[in-house]
């Protein structure tokens, strides 16, 4: 198991009357690359900040190492920070940028100039120390801001949706240079993003947020393929979310027809949400004990079609490598691994905290 | 703009008869009569003037005094532009009006007002004396016309300094905490540097009208202080000798001339770090 490096304790947060985070538990492990992910207005970046030490919390505790560092400001943690919009000091050149921290902690110029060499190949920057860094581009801010961030070895790095200000093709890049960046210096990387696929291909855990609440804590390929609520399926991905009724285990109950399914542990007659994947979905002939339905609406996205499939007064999202017609009648089929059950919120304040 | 080069001149105009008629004319005015004496003819004299005992005094008193009320000014003004640009706003909006209120008054009838309290039986003295104080003898010093410079243009260094540091973004200084520098380290290395442009012309906007006063001088210096200002006064209302006063002039333009130099070199160093 890996060794704990931070852990949030019942943390609460609310600015006047606005509710940010509520009773958030939360423990990173060391070298780990956790993503938290959510819509803005979630509590992502709160939740960072009070980790960087720039907001207190109203109740509760962050431990690092087993020490209690709630109160301490940002400048006392061993904590660095990459910020959203890269936050240079527009007076000092890239290699005065980087040594900041340094010279701050009092290291001696030898050192220094390893380590702005170390940090500046890191990046792929080397040989900028001299530049103008309101001169680069955003990629390449970007990555001054991390190697200013990284010199300090720190045990956290926490990333503020460091990717959102570059163009596509850059943030892809990014993408993997932050995997590599992480595994090569092994400090614990805490990276906040509202772009679902940016946190599937890059962490190790996603924390799924809504509205101050941690909805789901699991690797990528949990939360996608097992969501714990609606909100995280629908959030992570697309996904067709169906009212239904659990009749018994492996049995469900949706649109008045049973479909054999392989959850277990719901209690008969319970309530569920039930999701099945658009990539999932099978269209075929339509035939008397599949759902039959009418194509609405076709759209080709290159790699594969969208298809909006109307049955028993539900549209269905269904993804497939090949067309149909609209108005062409459909079945729709699907295994019964590829039905994911969900509780329902049971008590209002549940609600709330899903927000479907 | 404007579509021609004829109707930009056409608009050009007024301004350039304004300051032909109330700038150049009245400059060259001034240099004739700097250079030449009482019977016209060239003369250096009106300069090397500025070198005798009692000129050199008062300028040396107000290069002293312009400095002395500017770095007051500075050290009062970054407190406070720090806390206004601080989170609170509605705080921000009474206290700036605070100090841009005294700019609609006379500058005289301030000065005036502080004649008043610093006097020998003024408000000061009687508040001092109800306390059982010893009086404050501060009418007719030097403190006092500090004190008279640094209320008159205390505005002037706040407005400009307010605005460039409002412009740092405050996660600039986040990063800095980040970083590990402590408030005064951030301070120092990222909040004085970025500042700096709205300090220079905030030195400039004090430190030039301090230098040339001679109202704050005269009200409350009691006519016994002689400021640069006062003796060029003299030289032409009490009607001494304007080739002499214009000579004083001149020299004083000097300083003019070379502080805003040092401000228009900020200002363009500034642009640069802007442009992105």
């Amino acid at each position: 198991m890996k060794r704990e490096t931070i852990r949030l304790e019942n943390i609460a947060k609310s600015f006047g009357k606005l509710t940010v985070l509520d009773e958030v538990e939360l423990t990173i492990y060391e070298s780990e690359f956790i993503t938290l992910l959510g819509p803005s207005g979630c509590g992502k970046t709160t939740m960072l900040r009070i980790i960087g030490g720039f907001e207190r919390p109203d109740s509760g505790r962050v431990i690092f190492n087993g020490r209690d560092i709630t109160e301490l400001p940002p400048n006392r943690r061993p904590i660095n920070t990459v910020f959203q919009k890269y936050s240079l000091f527009s007076h000092m050149n890239v290699e005065e940028n980087i040594a900041f921290g340094l010279r701050i902690a009092g290291k001696d110029e030898g050192y220094i100039r390893s380590k702005i060499n170390y940090a500046l190949k890191l990046v792929n920057l080397e040989g900028s120390e001299k530049y103008d860094v309101t001169k680069l581009s955003g990629g390449q801010q970007q990555r001054i801001a991390i190697a200013r961030a990284i010199v300090n070895e720190p045990k956290i790095l926490l990333l503020d949706e460091p990717l959102s200000a570059l163009d596509l093709k850059l943030r892809r890049n990014m993408r993997s240079e932050l995997v590599r960046i992480n595994r090569e210096t092994g400090i614990t990387f805490v990276f906040v993003t509202h772009d679902q696929e940016e946190a599937l291909s890059m962490s190790d855990r996603i924390v799924v947020m809504n509205q101050g609440y941690i909805q789901q804590i699991g690797t990528p390929e949990q939360v996608y393929n097992e969501p714990e609520n609606a909100f995280v399926a629908d959030f992570i991905g697309d996904s067709n979310i169906i009212d239904g009724i659990m009749v018994r285990d492996k049995l469900v109950k949706i649109f008045g027809r049973e479909h054999a399914c392989e959850d277990t542990g719901f209690p008969p007659e319970c309530p569920v949400d039930v999701q099945i994947r658009p990539e999932d979905i099978t269209l075929g002939e339509p035939s008397e004990d599949s759902f039959n339905g009418i194509v609405k609406k076709v759209v080709f996205w290159g790699m594969s079609y969208d298809i909006i499939v109307e049955a028993d007064g539900f549209e269905w999202l269904v993804q497939s490598i090949h067309g149909r017609e609209v108005g062409e009648e459909v079945s729709i089929t699907f295994d019964p691994y590829n039905i994911q059950i969900m509780s329902k919120p049971q008590s209002e304040d549940e609600e709330a905290a899903q927000d479907v | 703009m404007f579509r021609t080069a004829g109707m930009r001149n056409l608009f050009m105009t007024p301004f350039c008869l304004w300051a032909g008629i109330f700038i150049f004319v009245p400059l060259f005015c001034m240099a004739w009569y700097a250079f030449t004496d009482e019977s016209g003819f060239f003369t250096l004299e009106n300069f090397t003037l500025a070198f005798d005992r009692p000129y050199f005094k008062a300028l040396m008193l107000s290069v002293a005094l312009a400095l002395a009320s500017t770095i007051i000014c500075l050290i009062l003004a970054y407190p406070l532009c720090l806390i206004l640009t601080d989170k609170a706003r509605d705080l921000s909006t009474i206290v700036s009006l605070l100090f841009i209120l005294p700019l609609w008054m006379n500058s005289l009838l301030l000065t005036m007002a502080w004649q008043t309290i610093l006097e020998k039986n003024g408000i000061l003295n009687q508040m001092l004396r109800y306390f059982s104080l010893p009086d404050a003898n501060l009418i007719n010093t030097p403190t006092a016309i500090i004190i008279g410079m640094v209320y008159n243009f205390l505005p002037y260094m706040v407005l400009p300094l307010y605005v460039s540091l409002s412009k740092i973004d405050k996660r600039i200084i986040e990063a800095a905490r980040d970083l590990g520098a402590s408030y005064m380290q951030t301070f120092w290395k990222v909040i004085l540097p970025l500042s700096l442009p709205g300090a220079v012309s905030g030195i400039t906007m004090v430190f030039i009208p301090a230098l040339t006063t001679f109202v704050i001088s005269a009200l409350l210096g009691g006519g016994k202080l002689l400021l640069i200002g006062n003796v060029i006064e003299q030289e032409f209302v009490a009607g001494y000798n304007w080739h002499w006063g214009a000579g004083l002039s001149m020299i004083l333009m000097i300083f003019i001339v070379v502080n805003m130099a040092v401000t228009a070199f900020f200002d363009t160093s500034h642009e640069e770090v802007e442009e992105k």
